[in-house]
């Protein structure tokens, strides 16, 4: 643990609030409470847990508990385009280990970690639901289907100038 | 009511029972590692994680936790079929297998749970061999966290978040890397954990313990350039003796000062001097407020709160840092010991406060950190050096090789080891508030008390109240043992919707005879009521039970103090509290 704490925004951190007492802060919607927090923040760092478990009248060890048991949730801040590839049952059986390996070799991050200039971050998730496509690769809300090691780089390359 | 068999026998239970307790009415106790029950306490901890108690029930695939599977009627179990026995030892095998092999030199030998199920289940192999989980260990001033053993029964959740409401504590990651822990990780000394110590007491295996001074100790015994000094808590002697095979509930009172004289302390004193000089200063500072309130003072905080339980001082500063103006400002009996110890009586024994080592014998965990505030030390130099709790001593005893159960009976030495009934009864829930309560009503009406004892304000539920008349003057008083339940009464002082004048309040079950400190009760709650009946029977045989009438607290008043809330008084024997709220969020 860092011991600088972060400076949450004040309008991100109102919006928190109202996503809570839209769930009338009942302890048993915590876990949609996270949800809401992480689409806010894009993230969920130890302050923002701080308020959720505030708003919600439960423990800070809670929320950390079940923000480290789903593996949706995550502590880092994901680039600015997250890349998710998915390692479910179809996509892993043509090969998604390889792509994977292929994004982490070139961007020299391992999973769910973000490159030192907040660009690109790597995450896995289970089937998106396109196993016709497999193996499959998103780039935020974009989605690239039958990806090959090769084809790696060329997704990079999309968002090399973007910016 | 349901009809059922178990191992061939027919049992009648109401709907809604578990085979464990079914099979519990036919004097059939199925072997448990994560289950708990402390019965009176109204805990009862079953997650059906450990997988120990599995039996075999008739008709279905899998074999049943018995802890948490409900009795139907009709239903045929087998509680030690040859594939129950096998899949017991092989659970045993799974969590041994994740588990360090350093039974010899751990703090918890002997005292196991996971040891014992070993031994019970004869496992002589681990026929698993791979990866271990290991984890940072988390010194703290007081617990030590050793995640390595920690076998995820999760006890100290049940604790630490249901009972104590505190909340430290949670089961954080996933699979392999599970592990129960503060949030973030953090050590326990960045968390809001307020050291009761009822997490390590119940802790089946090695990963909770307490921080060990013993090692410190025997070093001061040694050492001829220092006067050791002890002094002993009162519901030490009603548990002691467990360590030695005896009854839950004998006293050794006597047999406990002969072992620590033998052990080499310079003088045996006893904590219940201090207790009864607590009475003195927060007796007084009951009637001061209370005269004041009756009088019309509206600005005058009531109820008034006790302040001897460290467990509970730290539970206050962290959660409700803005009432901390309403406990009294006493400090516990062991810093008001260690405050007369290495002022007043050092000047007595003509000896400077650095070549003197106050040490104290504990029920409890949180008077380790209690003895390392700030507040309570002189130039760096603590009124108490530090303390070691009960099981510390047993240790002691049994590694000095004295057979502590044919030591004679002896007598503590004086001033510091002169003490009365009200004293001895600090120890047990309701303790407190009857011995100032003793004190207090004798100050207040001139009149002497026909009757010592006030059994309205003595029991085992979590919250009581009850009133005590005051010559006219109805005087209420809340009690509360368990951080849980004093938070309810602290939420109905928020609220405006408390009726007490005091309210006294220990953070362990059954107050300091069940603390953490304590000798382990392997989830047995009779353990903690048979302390807490001999506590009462050390007071009823105590020739004088009334704070204010002990002689050496008179002297003690007469020649260095003045008398109670006396400036001399709250330089020394009073204090005050911090806001430990941690800081959430900190926006511009």
């Amino acid at each position: 643990m860092t011991s600088i704490k972060l400076k949450l925004k004040e309008s991100e951190v109102q919006q928190l609030k109202e996503a809570a007492s839209s769930f009338n802060n009942e302890p048993g919607e915590l876990i949609n409470v996270l949800h809401k927090a992480q689409e806010i923040f894009g993230y969920l760092p130890a302050e923002v847990q701080e308020v959720v478990a505030q708003e919600m009248n439960v423990s800070v060890a809670k929320v950390y508990g079940v923000v480290t048991f789903y593996s949706f949730f995550t502590m880092l801040p994901k680039g600015r385009y997250p890349i998710s590839i998915c390692t479910g049952t179809a996509c892993y059986v043509r090969g998604a280990e390889k792509v994977l390996e292929e994004f982490k070799r070139i961007l020299k991050v391992p999973v769910g970690e973000t490159t030192p200039d907040g660009k690109f971050s790597i995450t896995c998730l289970r089937c998106v639901g396109a196993c016709g496509l497999a193996p499959v690769v998103m780039v935020g809300d974009k989605t690239y289907g039958r990806v090959t090691t090769d084809g790696v780089k060329d997704i990079l390359k999309e968002y090399e100038d973007a910016e | 009511m349901i009809k059922l068999t178990i191992d061939s026998r027919t049992v009648e239970v109401e709907k809604g029972t578990t085979i464990f307790h079914a099979a519990k009415k036919l004097d059939i106790e199925i072997p448990t590692l994560c289950y708990m029950n402390l019965g009176d306490l109204k805990i009862e901890h079953k997650p059906g994680g450990c997988r120990v108690c599995v039996v075999e029930v008739e008709g279905r695939r899998n074999l049943a936790p018995a802890c948490a599977t409900e009795c139907f009627d009709g239903m045929v179990v087998q509680t030690h079929s040859i594939r129950v026995l096998n899949a017991r030892k092989t659970v045993l095998e799974l969590i041994l297998s994740d588990h360090p092999f350093d039974c010899l030199i751990c703090a918890k030998s002997g005292n196991c749970d996971l040891q014992d199920m070993a031994i019970k289940m004869g496992v002589r192999s681990i026929p698993y061999q791979g990866e271990k989980s290991t984890y940072k260990p988390d010194f703290s001033p007081a617990i030590i966290r050793d995640m390595d053993k920690c076998i995820m029964c999760r006890r100290c959740e049940t604790m630490c978040n249901d009972f104590q409401t505190v909340g430290v504590l949670s089961g954080v990651n996933r699979g392999f890397e599970a592990v129960v822990a503060p949030a973030f990780e953090r050590d326990l000394d960045h968390s809001e954990c307020t050291y009761c110590g009822q997490c390590v007491a119940v802790c089946p295996t090695g990963a909770l313990t307490e921080v060990d001074h013993t090692t410190q100790l025997i070093r001061d015994l040694a050492d001829p350039e220092k006067k050791v000094v002890v002094q002993t808590a009162p519901a030490v002697r009603a548990a002691l003796g467990e360590a030695f095979g005896m009854e839950p509930g004998t006293l050794v009172t006597g047999k406990m000062v002969a072992a620590l004289r033998r052990l080499g302390f310079d003088y045996v004193f006893d904590t219940d001097f201090a207790a009864d000089l607590t009475i003195m200063e927060e007796g007084t500072e009951l009637l001061d407020r209370l005269t004041r309130f009756l009088g019309g003072d509206k600005q005058v905080k009531l109820p008034m709160l006790t302040s001897c339980c460290p467990g509970w001082v730290n539970f206050f500063e962290y959660h409700f840092p803005d009432m901390r103006d309403i406990p009294s400002t006493a400090r516990s009996p062991q810093q008001m010991f260690g405050a007369v110890a290495k002022t007043y009586f050092a000047d007595k024994i003509d000896t400077k406060r650095d070549e003197m080592v106050v040490v104290s014998v504990m029920p409890c965990v949180a008077k380790k950190y209690e003895c390392t505030r700030e507040e309570f030390k002189v130039n760096g130099n603590p009124d108490v050096d530090y303390s070691i709790s009960t099981r510390e001593l047993a240790m002691l005893i049994k590694r000095s090789n004295m057979d502590f159960n044919s030591l004679p009976e002896e007598d503590f030495d004086k001033p510091m080891g002169e003490s009365t009934g009200a004293a001895v009864i600090f120890g047990t829930t309701g303790g407190v508030i009857e011995a100032a309560v003793r004190s207090a009503y004798e100050i207040h009406t001139g009149k002497s008390l026909k009757k010592i004892d006030f059994e309205q304000l003595r029991g085992i539920e979590g919250i009581r109240s009850a009133s005590v008349d005051f010559d006219g003057v109805e005087i209420r008083i809340g009690i509360a043992h368990g951080l849980g339940h004093a938070r309810k009464l602290l939420e109905d002082i928020k609220a405006g919707n408390s009726e007490y004048h005091a309210i006294e309040i220990m953070a362990c079950p059954g107050g300091c005879v069940g603390g953490g400190g304590q000798p382990l009760h392997h989830g047995n709650p009779q353990i903690i009521k048979a302390r807490q009946k001999a506590i009462y029977a050390e007071d009823a045989g105590k020739p004088i039970r009334k704070s204010h009438e002990n002689p050496s607290i008179i002297k003690l008043y007469e020649e260095f103090l003045g008398k109670p809330m006396s400036e001399k008084a709250h330089e020394l024997l009073h204090t005050k509290y911090f806001d430990k709220k941690m800081k959430d969020v900190l926006l511009d």
